[in-house]
């Protein structure tokens, strides 16, 4: 059971599948960001693998994770840039058929944060990747409608990232004498 | 013996009978609802203090109950609402949220609804218990009596 969906993952994609890791049946694997397209779409027409449900699609901002090391720490250290891509793009497939998921992570760098949009593969990511570039600043190239889904339109930044101050406020409408 | 007569101020008999028949609109956004459900309902009671009859639209209420946390994108939205509602006008911030931001102090959540509107009556609690809900309309019921409502003493203040 345990690292079945991996394997043939590996067997399909020799290039565009790096580290995996499975724990528990629960099978993670990192795969290349130009190739993310594709294997989702192997994933959910393969008829062994049957990937028919999107359960989740998020992001998490490494930043200062890469060796453990926050910016000033690393300044007092001397130890070399953090060169780790700064984003992971979380894919979460479950199939309802097979009953058995699967976690696709994608390295996403900060000075390019794009990577391709799956909303055509499943409709329901649609909301999920606006969700992610609302929170994180995440471009998904070819979505058909990438605009804030949760924030208003004059809101600057993206509060999930975080280089966000914590308590920063960006209000629309204040009332005399408040600020 | 009865009472034959009675003397009083026509401000303060307008505002007794005001106190007793508040119309109420029900702002309710999150969790704290429950809590008003609870208020509303026979056990708690509101309609022993007259302010039983929720109306569903502002411009047939006087007192507006924010029940929950309010975002800051729902802050033009809360401003509008308050401004429909006919005078006198009254506000009573249900729950800590409501009145501070509660525990949400972050890029999303408006740190306490008079950021935005004048509030009369603060509700503390996470969420408040249905007693504290009605100790305080009963403070409201007092400021109404008093003429010391954010509406009166702005229009106190506008006089000549």
């Amino acid at each position: 059971m345990s690292q079945r969906i991996l394997d043939r993952m590996k067997e399909r994609f020799p290039d565009a599948v790096g580290d995996t890791h499975a724990q528990h049946g629960n099978e993670t694997a990192f795969v290349a960001r130009e190739r993310i397209v594709e294997v989702l779409a192997f994933l959910r027409d393969d008829p062994e693998l049957e990937m028919n449900y999107p359960s989740d699609l998020t992001c998490v901002d490494l930043l200062g994770l890469g060796d453990g090391l926050g910016e000033l720490q690393r300044e007092q250290q001397g130890a070399p840039q953090d060169d780790k891509p700064r984003f992971e793009v979380v894919y979460h497939l479950y199939s309802v058929t097979k009953k058995h998921r699967v976690r696709i992570k994608c390295r996403v760098p900060e000075d390019d944060p794009t990577i391709a949009s799956v909303a055509h593969l499943y409709p329901s990511w649609n909301w999920f990747e606006r969700e992610v570039w609302d929170m994180y600043g995440i471009r998904f190239v070819g979505h058909p409608d990438l605009r804030r889904i949760f924030l208003y339109e004059q809101f600057v930044g993206h509060p999930l990232r975080k280089d966000y101050p914590k308590e920063k406020r960006q209000p629309l409408i204040r009332r005399e004498g408040m600020v | 013996m009865g009472l034959e007569f009675t003397t009083s101020r026509a401000a303060d008999a307008i505002a007794w009978a005001r106190k007793f028949s508040l119309f109420s609109y029900p702002f309710v956004t999150a969790c704290c609802g429950m809590e008003f459900m609870s208020t509303a309902a026979p056990k708690y009671d509101i309609a022993r203090f007259g302010a039983e009859f929720p109306r569903f639209s502002p411009r047939q209420a006087d007192l507006m109950l924010i029940v929950g946390t309010v975002t800051e994108k729902m802050g033009p939205i809360l401003s509008r609402v308050y401004a429909q509602m006919c005078e006198p006008k009254w506000v009573i911030a249900f729950g800590v949220c409501a009145c501070t931001g509660g525990f949400y102090q972050n890029y999303g959540t408006m740190p306490g609804c008079d950021q935005v509107i004048p509030v009369d009556v603060y509700i503390p609690g996470c969420p408040p218990r249905p007693e504290q809900v009605l100790d305080g309309l009963m403070l409201l019921q007092e400021k109404i009596q008093k003429h010391q409502s954010n509406y009166q003493l702005r229009v106190l203040s506008d006089a000549p």
